[in-house]
């Protein structure tokens, strides 16, 4: 069971990466504005071989839209349609397959699988595809933010998978509580949206730069991306969802730590770093309740937040040492 | 600390004519400037920043050993930092005074505020504005009906409703500022119950040996380790002394744990057992009512009887203190300062005074080097020792550590080395001058802590408020909404739209107000008009009808 939750994290790191590739040619394509309504059929062959062959497909797109003019001028923006619903349709698969990995891990480990840092990774970055999944189902115009989705979890389940996988082995006593499962199962909920939001957020900064006039290099990445008020709206529905939970998750590892190390606060590393980000978000939010504040300063405080959490999953795991070392990487 | 301020119009203060005191102006605005919300969040994000070095360095109050090492590692810059209290950063002056000015501007901020929602609240919904198309949500329609029909179609969605004649006001989403203000003020008081447990809590940390002889009272000499609140005295501990009758531990063949549990028997002062057999282990405190017991660790405490050169034995029962390996090796010192007393002269040879120093291995290799457990259970335990014989400088009065030797009378050559031996359990070690040690076995011992805080239950009550009002922040939307009802003239009562209601259709306006961001508004507002209406079609969209459910006077 240990081995098949193995390979169906290393197929799920691959679906990812078939799909983002999928939506690196939608943004490649996309380009051609199809400025002719005249339709032409895009051979399914060729749409399977820019899919999977992928780098081709990329190199090959910015030359297209400089051909000829033809009735087949709108050819690429139809394969780039194709290419993005197919890279919908491969997240889709990678995140079943990302879900069949994460509950044999648990089978094989027979508890929840939140044990280690790698389990830890692999259920917060699942969590964040599902509500990727969600989001979309919600508003399909946000198809394009999947290339920065998809990249950040190929980084994720690639980083796990090579750093920081560890064989399967029961709790330590001091994990061995209800508690575990109602805070470490609130926190990655948590921190799997807090990881989803930041897309939207990065998305709506470049996007916000592009719409003012910028044209210089990270904002003519946000060309195609939609309208910048929209992901700002997003941004803020993400946090504010993940921000109370994130609290019941902080208060419920409070409780716990009363009951396991006598204090529910003690200034742990991990700890600390939880109040840095509770701070960091608390001030996002405010700062987005507050109209003199530009919307695009409130949501460099979100990122800024993310970093935070990044901070503590792999910093304080990586460099520090507490009382919640139990992540197995040292 | 929104901006979404609710103040009804209060008329201006009269203007003073005179210049205002300078220094009263300065404390205004000072005042004014703390409680703003530039200022909140300049705090805020300074709160986050100045947590940082709490978990870069070593701190005091999470492991003292570590800022030691720190001490040790860099000998210059440590009492520099040590200075700026980077070593007990959540206790420093700048660390509190960032979090003070932020409560400050906190309850600067929700103490007019909560006066103001509590007016708010008490206070109707304000009058319809004249031209209500001026608003963000606007339609108008005709319909059967009148301002007390509205206002009991709005009732009964829970908008708070006042009638002004022909004119409807209606608001709802109070909970958003109710929400808003819990969680400020359940933030003052998470504040008070940690300052509560600061002032009146208390701990205590030791090791608890097995057996009636090695209990432990509680009482401020007992342990190795204390920390008592300003407010606490040491007369204040609850009297109650623990015996450790049972340690059990279960490990994986890894050597992983996997199970502890400790049952140790709770008497008073007089010696009564209040609680017997009472278990506890790590997630499950042993809980007291004015103090709980926290099992931390355990370890073995080898017992070794030394019999000296006259015939006298003398047993120790000494923890050996764990190294930190997962398979428990443990180093520690047997020390024997009461040995070789003479029994003609009844005196006794400070120079004559015997240790044994070394480790502990719960399973000893099968072959040397004998420096490591292999795993942390007894299945071959033994003792590898280093005896000493001289003056062990215990009697000059200067404080040391029981689990370690005084290394000065080692080096200053006071203290000799006089041969080392590996035993298990049973086996006998007869020394160059006779005597005699013998290993005879081990007894389990844990760390303990034990722990009062008066402020949890505050802490955990606070969290729960804090944690309600900020859904009701977040979630929460105030908004307001006005009907204006003009009965139409009497010539007008047969309007294709009305179809032919029995009392003649009225011209009703309506407008709506969302007082927060609120992308649903619209489809709320929508929805609330085709209810007025009657008809369940949203006004102004006639297309998106909803099944006409509330119809009424039609037929």
């Amino acid at each position: 069971m240990s081995a098949l939750s193995d390979h169906l994290v290393t197929f799920a790191t691959l679906a990812y990466l078939v799909a983002m590739i999928c939506h690196a040619v939608e943004y490649a394509l996309g380009d051609a504005r199809a400025r002719f309504a005249a339709p032409a059929a895009a051979p399914a062959r060729e749409l399977v071989g820019a899919g999977v062959g992928g780098a081709g497909g990329v190199a090959k797109a910015p030359a297209e839209p400089v051909a000829p003019v033809s009735p087949a001028v709108d050819r690429p923006a139809r394969r780039a349609r194709l290419a993005g619903r197919l890279g919908v349709w491969v997240t889709a698969l990678a995140a079943a397959l990302h879900l069949a990995a994460t509950a044999t891990r648990g089978i094989a480990a027979d508890r929840m699988p939140w044990g280690n840092m790698y389990e830890y990774v692999l259920t917060a970055s699942f969590i964040g595809t599902a509500a990727w999944l969600v989001v979309l189902w919600k508003r399909p115009s946000l198809r394009r933010l999947g290339l920065f989705l998809t990249l950040v979890m190929v980084l994720l389940l690639a980083f796990a998978e090579l750093k920081l996988y560890v064989e399967v082995v029961p709790l330590m006593p001091a994990l061995q509580s209800w508690w575990f499962i109602i805070h470490v199962s609130t926190i990655i909920f948590a921190s799997g949206v807090f990881l989803l939001g930041v897309v939207p957020a990065a998305a709506f900064l470049m996007r916000n730069g592009y719409e003012q006039g910028r044209r210089s290099f990270p904002y003519t990445l946000a060309r195609r991306l939609p309208a910048a008020a929209g992901l700002e709206r997003l941004t803020f529905a993400l946090h504010a969802f993940s921000f109370p939970l994130f609290t019941f998750a902080v208060i419920a590892g409070a409780i716990w730590a009363e009951a396991a190390w006598g204090r529910p606060w003690g200034w742990d590393p991990k700890e600390t770093w939880a109040f840095i980000s509770w701070v960091v978000y608390a001030g996002y939010l405010h700062a987005r309740a507050t109209p003199s504040v530009r919307r695009n300063v409130a949501t460099w405080i979100a990122v800024l937040g993310f970093l935070t959490m990044l901070m503590n999953l792999f910093g304080v795991n990586f460099f520090f040492t507490g009382l919640h070392s139990y992540a197995g990487v040292n | 600390m929104t901006t979404v301020a609710d103040r009804p119009a209060t008329p201006a203060p009269e203007a003073p004519r005179t210049r205002p005191n300078p220094v009263l102006a300065l404390l205004r605005n000072s005042w004014r400037q703390l409680t703003s919300m530039r200022t909140a969040l300049i705090l805020l994000f300074l709160l986050a920043v100045a947590a940082i070095p709490g978990s870069v360095l070593p701190q005091r109050g999470v492991n003292p050993e570590k800022v030691n090492e720190y001490f040790v590692d860099h000998p210059d810059l440590a009492p520099r930092l040590d200075r700026i209290g980077a070593f007990e950063v959540f206790g420093s002056v700048w660390f509190s005074a960032i979090y003070l000015l932020l409560f400050t501007s906190l309850i600067g901020c929700i103490v007019p505020r909560l006066r103001d929602h509590v007016r708010a609240l008490r206070a109707k919904p304000p009058a319809a504005p004249k031209r209500l198309d001026r608003l963000p949500q606007h339609a108008t329609l005709t319909a059967a009906t009148d301002a007390a029909a509205i206002a009991a179609e709005l009732r009964r969605r829970r908008w708070r409703v006042v009638v002004r004649g022909a004119e409807v006001s209606a608001e709802k989403g109070y909970l958003k500022e109710t929400g808003n203000l819990l969680f400020h003020v359940s933030l003052v008081a998470v504040l008070l119950g940690v300052a509560l447990g600061s002032w009146y809590g208390w701990h205590g940390n030791r090791l608890l040996v097995a057996g009636e002889e090695n209990a432990f009272c509680n009482t401020r000499q007992q342990y190795a380790e204390a920390k008592l609140g300003p407010r606490v005295d040491s007369a204040d501990l609850p009297p109650f002394c623990l015996t450790l009758n049972h340690f059990d531990a279960r490990f994986l063949e890894s050597g992983q744990a996997d199970y502890y549990r400790a049952t140790v028997d709770v008497k008073d002062e007089s010696g009564d057992v209040i609680r017997g057999a009472a278990s506890f282990s790590v997630n499950d405190p042993l809980r007291l009512g004015d103090a709980n017991v926290y099992l931390l660790g355990h370890g073995y405490a080898p017992i070794l009887r030394y019999t000296d050169r006259f015939g006298r034995s003398q047993t120790s029962t000494v923890p050996f203190l764990t190294t930190g390996d997962a398979a428990l090796t443990s180093e520690g010192v047997a020390a024997f300062p009461d040995a070789n007393v003479d029994p003609r002269t009844g005196q006794r040879d400070a120079n004559l005074q015997v240790a044994f120093e070394g480790l502990y291995l719960p399973t000893a290799p099968q072959e040397g080097p004998f420096n490591r457990s292999e795993f942390p259970t007894e299945r071959n335990p033994a003792v590898v020792l280093v005896a000493y014989r001289g003056n062990l400088g215990m009697d000059a009065g200067i404080p040391g550590s029981v689990y370690q030797l005084d290394q000065r009378q080692v080096t200053s050559g006071k203290l000799k080395q006089v041969g080392n031996k590996k035993l298990a359990v049973g086996e006998k070690w007869t020394l160059d001058d006779g005597s005699v040690l013998e290993f005879l076995g081990t007894k389990p011992y844990i760390t303990l802590s034990v722990r009062y805080d008066p402020g949890t239950t505050l802490l955990l009550g606070s969290s729960a408020a804090l944690l309600i009002g900020l859904m009701g922040a977040l979630f929460g939307r105030r908004r307001r909404v006005w009907f204006r009802v003009t009965p139409a003239p009497a010539g007008a009562a047969d309007d294709p739209a009305g179809g032919s209601p029995t009392g003649g259709s009225s011209l009703v306006e309506a407008g709506g107000l969302p007082r927060t961001d609120y992308p649903g508004f619209a489809d709320e507002f929508a929805q609330l008009v085709a209810a007025v209406r009657g008809d369940g079609e949203p006004a102004g969209r006639p297309d998106a009808g909803r099944p006409a459910g509330t119809r009424e006077g039609a037929e």
